[in-house]
Order: C-alpha cells, then structure tokens, then sequence
C-alpha cells in the first residue's frame, strides 16, 4: 500500500495535535505551494531530502511506437526531482525484495 | 524556493498557526516521506506526483582519480515521476517564467 496524503494528515494529527481539517489543509497546501512555486518557474530545494528541479526541452521528432507513424514531440518544461545526499544513502541500503 | 521559504508561505496561509507549528508540521511531512521511501514503500499524491525507489543491479565502477576498478554493489535510488498536474501547470507556464533557482 502506497503513502497517501491521508497518512501524513493522520501523522500531523497524532504527533503534532493538529485538528484534522487544520492537518488536512496543511497537507493540500504544502504540496499546492511546491506546484505553484514551480509553476512560476521557480525550483524547489528541500535539504536533507531533494530538489526539484526543471528543464526545458527542445522540440525533437518522435514516433507513435504502435504505428511507426512519425509525429513530432513539441518543446517543453518539464520536472526533475533530484534526490540529496541524506535521502539517498537512507534509500540506497533498502534490502527488500519488490 | 527553499524550506525555510515554504515555511513562510505556509506560515502566511495559515495565520491561526504558530510559526512553530508549521516548521514542525513541515519537518513532519518530509520526515514521513524519508522513512517510507527508506522502508522501501511507494508515495503516491494524486495531481503532484509519486515517489517509488528504482533498483540498480551491482557493476564494476572506476576510481576516477586512480583508475582502479571497484566493485560496487546493488543498490537502490529514490524516483519521483511527476502528476499530471504538475506537468500540465509547469508546462502551460513556460513562455510566461524563466526557470530561476
């Protein structure tokens, strides 16, 4: 089972005595903020777990790999998370099995 | 935008909330991000994106200074593919913002 938006509310409840809306609503805006800052183009970098970063992509030719059919892929901004150090030696020695 | 700014702006949308109280909440929110991701466990926030760990297989790397080959383990590495959301937002506002740090 995957971590969900309803779990960090539970934890903001049960560890910080937030009511749950107030632990709902910090949730919703904590992430709302990360989406608006990048969407005003602006990266985000959180020490001691990552950033994310964007890019912009050149338009370049593409193909609709079902029909061979050639279609070109449009220039873009795209997302990038980028783990930090912390976070990766904390992730790198995971021994379980997926 | 850093942490401690995104502290701030929560801090400013939620006025009945001591400053404090948003640092811990923040603190709280990333922390449970980590430890999910270390428990080898998927995050998945609808419009935002997920998180989920990518596996690399064991290799024989290089000391770049010495040359000496090495052999590294396998290990695991944090992935984060963004929602459609998040694409569509940060797309639709390319030629409106430059990319700033």
């Amino acid at each position: 089972m995957a971590l969900t938006k309803a779990d960090f509310s539970e934890r903001l409840f049960d560890e910080l005595g937030l009511n749950k809306r107030e632990a709902k609503e910090m949730v919703e805006l904590f992430f709302e903020e990360i989406k608006a800052s990048l969407e005003r183009g602006e990266q985000v970098k959180i020490s001691g777990f990552g950033k994310f970063e964007l890019r912009d992509k050149a338009s370049r030719p593409g193909r609709n790999p079902k029909t061979g059919e050639e279609i070109p892929i449009t220039a873009r901004r795209v997302v990038t998370f980028r783990a930090g150090q912390k976070l990766k030696a904390r992730v790198e020695s995971y021994a379980g099995t997926q | 935008m850093t942490k401690s700014e995104l502290i701030e702006a929560l801090a400013r949308q939620q006025p009945h909330l001591a400053l404090k109280d948003v640092e811990l909440a923040v603190k709280c929110i990333i922390d449970q991000m980590s430890e999910t991701l270390a428990s080898g466990e998927r995050i998945e926030i609808r419009g935002f994106g997920s998180f989920s760990l990518h596996h690399r297989p064991p290799r024989i790397g290089r000391n770049p200074k010495t040359g000496e080959s090495v052999s590294l383990t396998e290990k695991f590495v944090p992935h984060f593919k963004p929602g459609k959301e998040l694409r569509d937002r940060v797309d639709a506002s390319r030629e409106k913002y430059k990319i700033i740090d």
